[in-house]
């Protein structure tokens, strides 16, 4: 018995590692994540329960990143640090953790105790637990991040494709409106487009979307001018196939590979424009919980030694979060040429 | 090479008028005119005002003419080097500008005189023996503080130098006229940024020439080691980087604002945000100008300094 329980381990864990299985966790880790966040009190009673099958998914996932990723040290720390902050964030909620919006004592150091309550990370000016505000906090972080990255791709993919492989018009003009926005600085462009549209979550997916398609677009394009001599595609044009199939089934495929190295440190970038524009007062809105928000608010009454904690949480909170993205791609990347 | 140049300073032009006449239209609808109303008069006088007199208003301030004719008045105006006005500051907008840029310029400098060095004398000496220790040390240094973003590495320094040591003033605002000790923070903050970045490229660089074969050549023909990467790949290593550091040029004016923002900076990046949350179009505008011209001038001139410095470009 025990050595067949032995020899089914690894053979389970190499089933789970196929893209199909990977896809099915991510998503299943996901998508309830999501759903919590964006759906908001639109959940009605499924919002106490629907983050569950998550956390499985979540660990599972971190298990198969780990193996995949055995040969780079580097990429599993990144792995680490990323994971961590994920199982943070479907986990909250059942975290035995103080409310995140309930004021109980202000200005309360980390380590110490007032009104009975034990304050590992202390409290801010309002009185706010700060470790379940750094928790809940980086739900909204990784959810609006990732998905405006993922936006993002989607959109600079499509339009890198058809200009790569249409060429003529098309990308005459795609490359003109893609000129036009990379020659705004990328805070100029946030700052104009979330102003126009207003501070929120959703316009923050837009805005990111206009800085960092033009620079995705580009690179899909200059991959899609690559991989359309390739024989492959001719024999696809041969058969007649539609120019969007030979797009989507037979070029964006083979372009993934450097895109993936990409996407990981675009996730950086975006975690740190969607920090910055909330401390600005451009981003997510008050009073949920928030890494940017938290600093935006102790900015103010913070600037004294023994209250530094407010800052400094957030702070290395969203810098351990970046470094992990950071590491990653550094990590991959390191893979990728070794094979 | 001039005939380059040219396209791209017409394409230059192109895209500040299409990026401008963007910027009008959004700031044409009412929800901004009305914010700016708010701003102007108080959000009381607003609600109290009739129809009547916020159309009164408008008229006095211009603002009731379609966005068109407005968009074309301003471009007469800048074409006669009239920038406009800034509602907020009360002042004509090309002085004000050109006293936040020089300010920015200020503080670019002093990040430019550390970053520089620092980021090259760190790049060459991990470059040049790939995969030591010290290149390992380097290049892991080098991905930590650029993954720190800015507005963090902002509070570590505050909160160490000068809430927990003293040593540094928190804030930069200048109240008492320009002071170096003020401008130190915001200085250090970009620099931690932004050397690492510069100084992957350069080790990328000078890794690759370190590998080619005249280098091989120098070292054994029994040149010091000394010598054969102060003479023989710096020369070629340095290329890339220098392109690198103009383009960060325009990386600034985008990284300027957090950090403007969070010390209380009175620069580009500050007066921009105020203008945009104001809404004071005209100085968006003018910013948004300064910004593309920044950005295509730095591109320009990184494409020309790549070309007289490569002589493999230079003599073909």
């Amino acid at each position: 018995m025990a050595v067949t329980e032995i020899e089914a381990g690894p053979s389970a864990l190499e089933r789970l590692s196929h893209p199909r299985a990977l896809i099915a966790l991510g998503l299943l880790m996901w998508l309830p994540l999501m759903s919590y966040v964006m759906g908001g009190s639109a959940l009605g009673p499924a919002a106490d329960y629907i983050l569950l099958p998550a956390i499985p998914a979540t660990l599972l996932l971190y298990v198969l990143g780990v193996r995949a990723f055995r040969e780079s040290r580097v990429a599993v720390i990144g792995l680490t640090l990323v994971f961590f902050w994920l199982l943070a964030a479907v986990a909250a909620p059942y975290l035995p953790l103080l409310d995140p919006n309930k004021p109980i004592a202000p200005f309360v150091t980390p380590l110490s105790e007032k009104r009975d309550v034990f304050f590992w990370l202390g409290t801010d000016f309002k009185g706010r637990d700060m470790l379940s505000r750094m928790i809940w906090g980086c739900q909204r972080v990784i959810v609006w991040g990732v998905s405006a990255t993922f936006v993002a791709y989607v959109v600079g993919a499509l339009f890198g494709l058809i200009s790569g492989y249409l060429s003529g018009w098309w990308d005459e003009i795609i490359s003109f409106v893609a000129n036009v926005l990379l020659s705004f600085p990328v805070m100029v462009l946030f700052i104009v487009i979330l102003n126009y549209l207003g501070p929120s979550g959703f316009n923050i997916v837009v805005a990111v979307t206009f800085a960092s398609a033009p620079a995705i677009m580009r690179i899909v394009r200059g991959l899609t001018l690559d991989i359309k001599t390739r024989d492959y595609v001719f024999a696809a044009q041969t058969r007649g196939e539609h120019p969007l199939y030979i797009m989507i089934v037979e070029l964006l495929p083979n372009v993934r590979g450097p895109i993936i190295v990409d996407a990981c440190l675009r996730l950086g970038y975006t975690t740190v424009a969607i920090t910055t524009l909330t401390f600005l007062g451009l981003g997510l809105q008050p009073p949920d919980p928030d890494w940017g928000l938290m600093i935006r608010e102790s900015a103010k009454t913070a600037m004294l030694w023994k209250f530094s904690y407010m800052l400094l949480v957030p702070a290395l909170a969203v810098s351990s979060l970046i470094l992990g993205f950071n590491l990653m791609a550094d990590g991959l990347r390191e893979m990728s040429l070794r094979d | 090479m001039l005939k380059l140049i040219l396209r791209r300073l017409l394409q230059m032009l192109l895209i500040m008028a299409v990026a401008s006449l963007l910027l009008f239209a959004i700031f044409d609808t009412p929800e901004f005119k009305k914010r700016l109303a708010v701003q102007e008069l108080g959000g009381f006088a607003v609600s109290a005002l009739t129809e009547e007199s916020y159309n009164a208003w408008l008229a006095e301030k211009g603002l009731d003419v379609p966005f068109h004719t407005r968009y074309l008045n301003w471009v007469g105006d800048i074409l006669q080097g009239d920038m406009g006005f800034s509602y907020e500051k009360n002042r004509p907008v090309g002085p004000l500008l050109l006293d936040r840029l020089a300010n920015t310029g200020i503080l670019a400098f002093f990040v430019f005189a550390l970053m520089i060095p620092l980021s090259l004398v760190l790049g060459i000496l991990a470059g040049m023996k790939e995969g030591s220790v010290q290149d390992r040390t380097i290049s892991f240094l080098s991905v930590f503080t650029t993954s720190i973003p800015e507005i963090a590495t902002a509070i570590l320094l505050t909160v160490v130098l000068s809430l927990g040591l003293g040593w540094l003033p928190a804030k930069a605002a200048m109240i008492n006229g320009f002071s170096f000790r003020e401008l130190l923070l915001p200085v250090l903050t970009l620099v931690i940024y932004d050397f690492g970045y510069v100084a992957r490229m350069t080790r990328a660089s000078m890794a690759e020439v370190m590998t080619s074969q005249y280098i091989r050549t120098a070292v054994l023909k029994g040149l010091p080691y000394r010598r054969v990467v102060m003479k023989h790949a710096l020369r070629n290593a340095l290329i890339a980087p220098f392109t690198l550091i103009v383009l960060q040029l325009n990386w600034l004016l985008s990284g300027v604002v957090v950090v403007e923002v969070f010390f209380e900076y009175d620069g580009f990046g500050k007066l921009l945000l105020e203008a945009a949350l104001f809404p004071d179009v005209e100085v968006v505008q003018a910013c948004t100008l300064v910004a593309v011209a920044v950005a295509v001038l730095s591109q320009i001139i990184s494409d020309i300094g790549y070309t007289f410095l490569n002589p493999r470009i230079r003599f073909a």
